[in-house]
């Protein structure tokens, strides 16, 4: 298995798209802490880049790989290798140089500037985030034949994780405000990484006192150290449970 | 070696194989023939695990393939479009399979080819600028390139130059005399007349028969192989 991520790993890093993607990071987190005066809110404008760009051109960026990579799969699967491997290959290697340059990227700016405990949740949560977008391409290029779809089918999770969730959620609240609903907020935090890490960092930073009393329950829950081995508990989750129904279909794939 | 036990497959509505049971053993060469989506090829990738059966299963040595995949080691495989990574060079592509595979034998590599095919001069292009000739001369170097005990080979000739297409015809005899087992497909029959020694016959999923070319002459009176199969084909 270490030989094929090897090759994966050499291949990604190589690419124009990922060291492009780098500096792009790298740039706007200098650029925001220096037009900032406070740190603080130099990472609140960082929060949003993290919470939007990074799994958009994650799950992009990896879900055309895959599909570019469909010879070289093809060739290895007819080689005496296990599926199973070489699913996990292409995994680690495309998590392994995006949360790479995400650090690069990101995370020395932030460990320079803002070196807090926020920062480092920042951090936290934006490698749990890419890995989690590489793990929804990869279940999105497995399910979908057509490269069109399964990228279109790509963007549509991203979409729905960054906007359209957030929409549903506001919708039941309205509907149903007569009712005591903070405890269902916080499971339905849950079912979205992308809100979840947003919350996590929002609780760090004291302006949950914003979010009225649902935030009141978030600080309970989460603010606590329990509560954030629970919050990272259930993104790793978020990682395993995706990464294995991709790899359920890709080992029954024809090729 | 390999047994094949009434493998199903439908792709949608189409069904590319019908309990087609097969049994293929160590020396004998044996020719898949059969129409153009008569599912030779969704066959041979059932046996290298490449197409995973709807029902019915098959055997490498005794094992079952679902639960063993190391029996792929000892296969040599040939596609019919070889299709490589397009920004890798040829000689990349040979070190990572060398590299891939070195485990599995003890750094003996059959390299005959590469140079027979003069492969050695062009070790630096890369995968997308050759044509389809060459490419399949990558395929063919790479299927030999491990000396392994099964070698399937679909459609080894198609797109080759006469040269070319001779040296792999010598290459297969000589190992064919080596004890191993061959499976071809091919649609230019003549060329197969030299090296087989069994030929199944596929046609719409379905096997129409198995058996040995002597006893297939024996049976129409005919030499050549395309006159026995089209003296077969018009009995039915």
């Amino acid at each position: 298995m270490k030989k094929i991520t090897k090759y994966v790993l050499v291949d990604i890093l190589r690419n124009k798209i990922v060291i492009g993607y780098t500096i792009f990071l790298f740039l706007i987190s200098l650029s925001v802490f220096n037009l900032e005066d406070s740190s603080s809110k130099g990472l609140l404008s960082l929060l949003n880049i993290i919470l939007i760009i990074v799994p958009l051109v994650s799950v992009i960026f990896s879900t055309i790989y895959i599909y570019n990579s469909a010879e070289f799969i093809e060739l290895l699967v007819s080689q005496p290798l296990k599926r199973k491997q070489l699913w996990a290959s292409l995994f680690t290697g495309l998590a392994g140089s995006l949360t790479f340059s995400f650090f690069i990227g990101i995370g020395i700016p932030v460990l320079l500037y803002a070196a807090s405990a926020t920062g480092y949740i920042m951090i936290i949560m934006g490698l749990l985030l890419t890995v989690i977008f590489v793990a929804i391409a990869l279940l999105a290029a497995v399910i979908a034949r057509d490269k069109a779809k399964g990228i279109g089918f790509a963007i549509f999770l991203w979409l729905y994780f960054s906007l359209l969730f957030d929409g549903l959620i506001l919708f039941i609240l309205f509907q149903f405000q007569e009712y005591p609903l903070e405890k269902f907020m916080v499971v339905a935090a849950a079912l979205n990484p992308i809100d979840l890490s947003r919350i996590m960092v929002l609780l760090k930073m004291d302006t949950s006192a914003l979010m009225g009393y649902t935030g009141a329950v978030f600080r309970d829950f989460f603010g606590s150290n329990t509560g954030f081995i629970i919050a990272v508990a259930i993104l790793f989750s978020w990682v395993v449970t995706v990464f294995w129904l991709s790899l359920r279909r890709f080992q029954k794939k024809d090729l | 070696m390999i047994i094949a036990s009434n493998v199903t497959k439908q792709f949608g509505r189409l069904k590319a194989l019908n309990n087609v049971s097969v049994t293929c053993n160590k020396g004998e060469c044996i020719a898949l023939i059969g129409p153009n989506g008569s599912g030779k090829t969704t066959f041979i990738k059932c046996i290298l695990g490449m197409v995973v059966p709807d029902s019915g299963f098959i055997t490498f040595n005794g094992k079952n393939i679902i639960h063993d995949w190391k029996y792929r080691r000892h296969i040599g495989y040939m596609p019919q479009i070889g299709r490589y990574p397009d920004n890798m060079t040829i000689g990349q592509v040979f070190k990572m399979m060398k590299d891939i595979r070195s485990e599995s034998t003890e750094n003996k590599f059959d390299e005959s080819l590469i140079r027979y095919f003069g492969l050695d001069q062009m070790l630096q292009k890369r995968m997308r600028t050759l044509s389809g000739g060459t490419r399949q001369k990558v395929s063919a170097s790479l299927a030999f390139l491990f000396d392994p005990d099964v070698l399937i080979l679909d459609e080894p000739t198609a797109g080759l130059d006469p040269v070319a297409s001779e040296t792999l015809k010598e290459k297969i005899k000589s190992e064919k005399e080596k004890g191993k087992l061959i499976l071809i497909t091919s649609h230019i029959l003549s060329e197969l007349d030299e090296l087989i020694t069994q030929v199944i016959y596929m046609q719409e999923g379905n096997i129409q028969f198995h058996k040995k070319l002597s006893e297939l002459q024996k049976d129409t009176g005919e030499q050549k192989l395309s006159k026995v199969i089209a003296s077969v084909m018009s009995k039915k």
